[in-house]
């Protein structure tokens, strides 16, 4: 005697044209997954102002948006300063605090250092030909690059939301970056 | 040059570094028609290997060819949609 299920339909078993429409529903919500998935997506938290730290969050979000990424910056605490249109244009780098510096720290945390190891690298930026930070910020706001600036640090770093370039975006937190970091292909924190 | 292709636009990026060629060139790309081959001029080393990568991860272009010179690297970059 056999114990498999009968062929024959009982009550609860669904019919053929239950299972048709079963499977176009499933083929449907299949190609709208599948469709958004087409374009990626990289979601960076900037958290650094430092001239050094200003550059990677800005070439990989212009170099994404080359791929055709949906990118979104978002810019907080000393990262509001890559997007504050006055201070962008004059990031330091720190001398102390890197021993890959060509001074020991004792040297390096004399009043003053800063400024000459930032004239340094920027000479070597202008020698190199290496791009800018307005000329990589401006080139990421031209290739649909969205900047988020943080609301809760522009207020706490006393600025006002016209100290921002054009085209940056304000008024927004923490669920803000968290829903876009949930929705992207890459996350990033520098 | 290359008789396979004509080359519809060229651009000079030469002195410029990264991400500039990468960035310039998909800028390029998008002002042209569907078929067009971009010449890219570049004195970046790391855009062999850059505009390769930019290529072959982008949707609607095409590496033909890359070719090294004495100073100056060039790519030849189709636009396919």
């Amino acid at each position: 005697m056999s114990t498999d299920t009968p062929d024959a339909p009982s009550d609860d078993t669904p019919s053929r044209a239950e299972l048709a429409a079963r499977v176009d529903e499933l083929e449907d919500a299949l190609a709208e997954a599948t469709s958004e998935d087409d374009t990626k997506k990289m979601s960076i938290i900037a958290t650094k102002g430092t001239l050094d730290m200003a550059y990677p969050p800005l070439i990989l979000a212009s170099t994404a948006a080359a791929f055709g990424y949906e990118v979104t910056v978002f810019h907080t605490f000393w990262g509001l300063d890559i997007l504050h249109e006055e201070r962008s244009k004059n990031l330091k780098l720190s001398s102390v605090g890197n021993p890959n510096m060509p001074m020991p720290n004792a040297v390096a945390a004399i009043p003053g250092m800063d400024r000459v190891t930032t004239k340094m690298m920027e000479k070597r930026i202008a020698n190199n030909d290496t791009a800018t930070i307005e000329e990589l910020l401006e080139t990421s706001l031209d290739m649909g690059v969205e900047f988020q600036a943080c609301q809760m640090t522009i207020d706490l770093m006393d600025y006002d939301e016209d100290d921002f370039y054009d085209g940056v975006t304000t008024g927004v937190g923490a669920a803000t970056a968290l829903q876009d970091m949930a929705d992207a292909d890459i996350q990033l924190l520098v | 040059m290359n008789a396979e292709f004509d080359i519809a636009e060229t651009l000079d990026v030469k002195g410029a570094s990264c991400p500039m060629p990468v960035v310039k060139t998909k800028s390029a790309i998008d002002d042209l028609a569907e078929g067009d081959v971009l010449e890219v001029l570049a004195t970046d080393p790391g855009s062999m290997s850059d505009i390769d990568g930019w290529a072959a991860g982008t949707a609607g272009v095409e590496l033909v060819d890359q070719e090294e010179g004495d100073d100056v690297y060039k790519h030849y970059v189709r636009k396919t949609e």
